[in-house]
């Protein structure tokens, strides 16, 4: 037994310190998604099963390509959040740092590969 | 005090002895979902930059999206998409401390379930 009290213990033993700010930035980003998951399903899935020229052309338009611009933003930072979690579950260590940083990279890899997608459909 | 008892404290039971309820399952396919979405998303993603690159290399990513593997990741997806989205409305409530009470829990649960099933349905239907 070690004669230390309950505070020495714990210090040093803390938080992150940045949990509450993930927590909050899930929360808002899953509040911003609530909103644009419907509009992105129903304006991307009667999008599919279109001819390229439509597809293309329906993309073009504002509203469209504003929905799916946003939801690629939100979306994405929303699963590397989220898959964040899953992985400092699962994984320790080294491994656990090298996944997240893949995650990451993944995630805003994909965000940025629709983003450019979307601008050059639209522009 | 300092606490004289530590590491020899009754532990939290494990998952292995854990009776499966409605409660954690629902907990555990928001995990789920929430994670298998990565594949429609990249799915996605990849059609898009088809469809800004030309004709050619959209008709290959459309076509695969469209095929019956396509057709089958993404009904699926739809599936875990609205599940995720229902359970993410059960946490926003739960963040309020409102709801926790285990039968409204439960019932939570199953709406989630039940209402990610209708919502499917409905937007296969539609789509």
């Amino acid at each position: 037994m070690r004669y230390l009290t309950d505070r020495k213990r714990a210090t040093g033993l803390g938080s992150a310190k940045s949990g509450v700010h993930h927590f909050w930035a899930m929360k808002v980003s899953s509040v911003a998604l609530l909103i644009l998951v419907p509009l992105f399903v129903f304006t991307f899935g009667p999008a599919l099963g279109g001819s390229y020229e439509e597809v293309t052309t329906y993309f073009a338009r504002p509203f469209p390509a504003l929905v799916a611009a946003l939801t690629f933003i939100i979306g994405w930072k929303h699963f590397n959040d989220g898959a964040q979690v899953l992985i400092e579950d699962y994984v320790h260590g080294t491994a656990q740092k090298i996944t997240l940083i893949l995650v990451t990279c993944l995630s805003y890899a994909a965000m940025a590969t629709g983003l450019f997608a979307i601008a050059k459909i639209a522009l | 005090m300092a606490d004289v008892n530590r590491g020899n404290r009754p532990l939290s039971p494990h998952l292995s002895i854990y009776r499966p309820q409605i409660t954690s399952l629902s907990s555990i396919l928001t995990r789920i979902t929430g994670n298998a979405l990565v594949v429609a998303g990249l799915l996605i993603t990849w059609w898009f930059l088809a469809a800004s690159s030309g004709p050619e290399y959209f008709a290959i990513a459309d076509g695969f999206l469209r095929s019956w593997f396509g057709d089958l990741v993404l009904a699926l997806s739809v599936l875990g998409l609205w599940y995720h989205t229902l359970a993410g409305i059960r946490h926003l409530v739960w963040d309020n401390a409102m709801m926790l009470e285990l039968d409204i829990a439960e019932k939570l649960g199953w709406a989630c379930i039940i209402g990610s099933v209708v919502l499917t349905i409905l937007t296969l239907l539609i789509v």
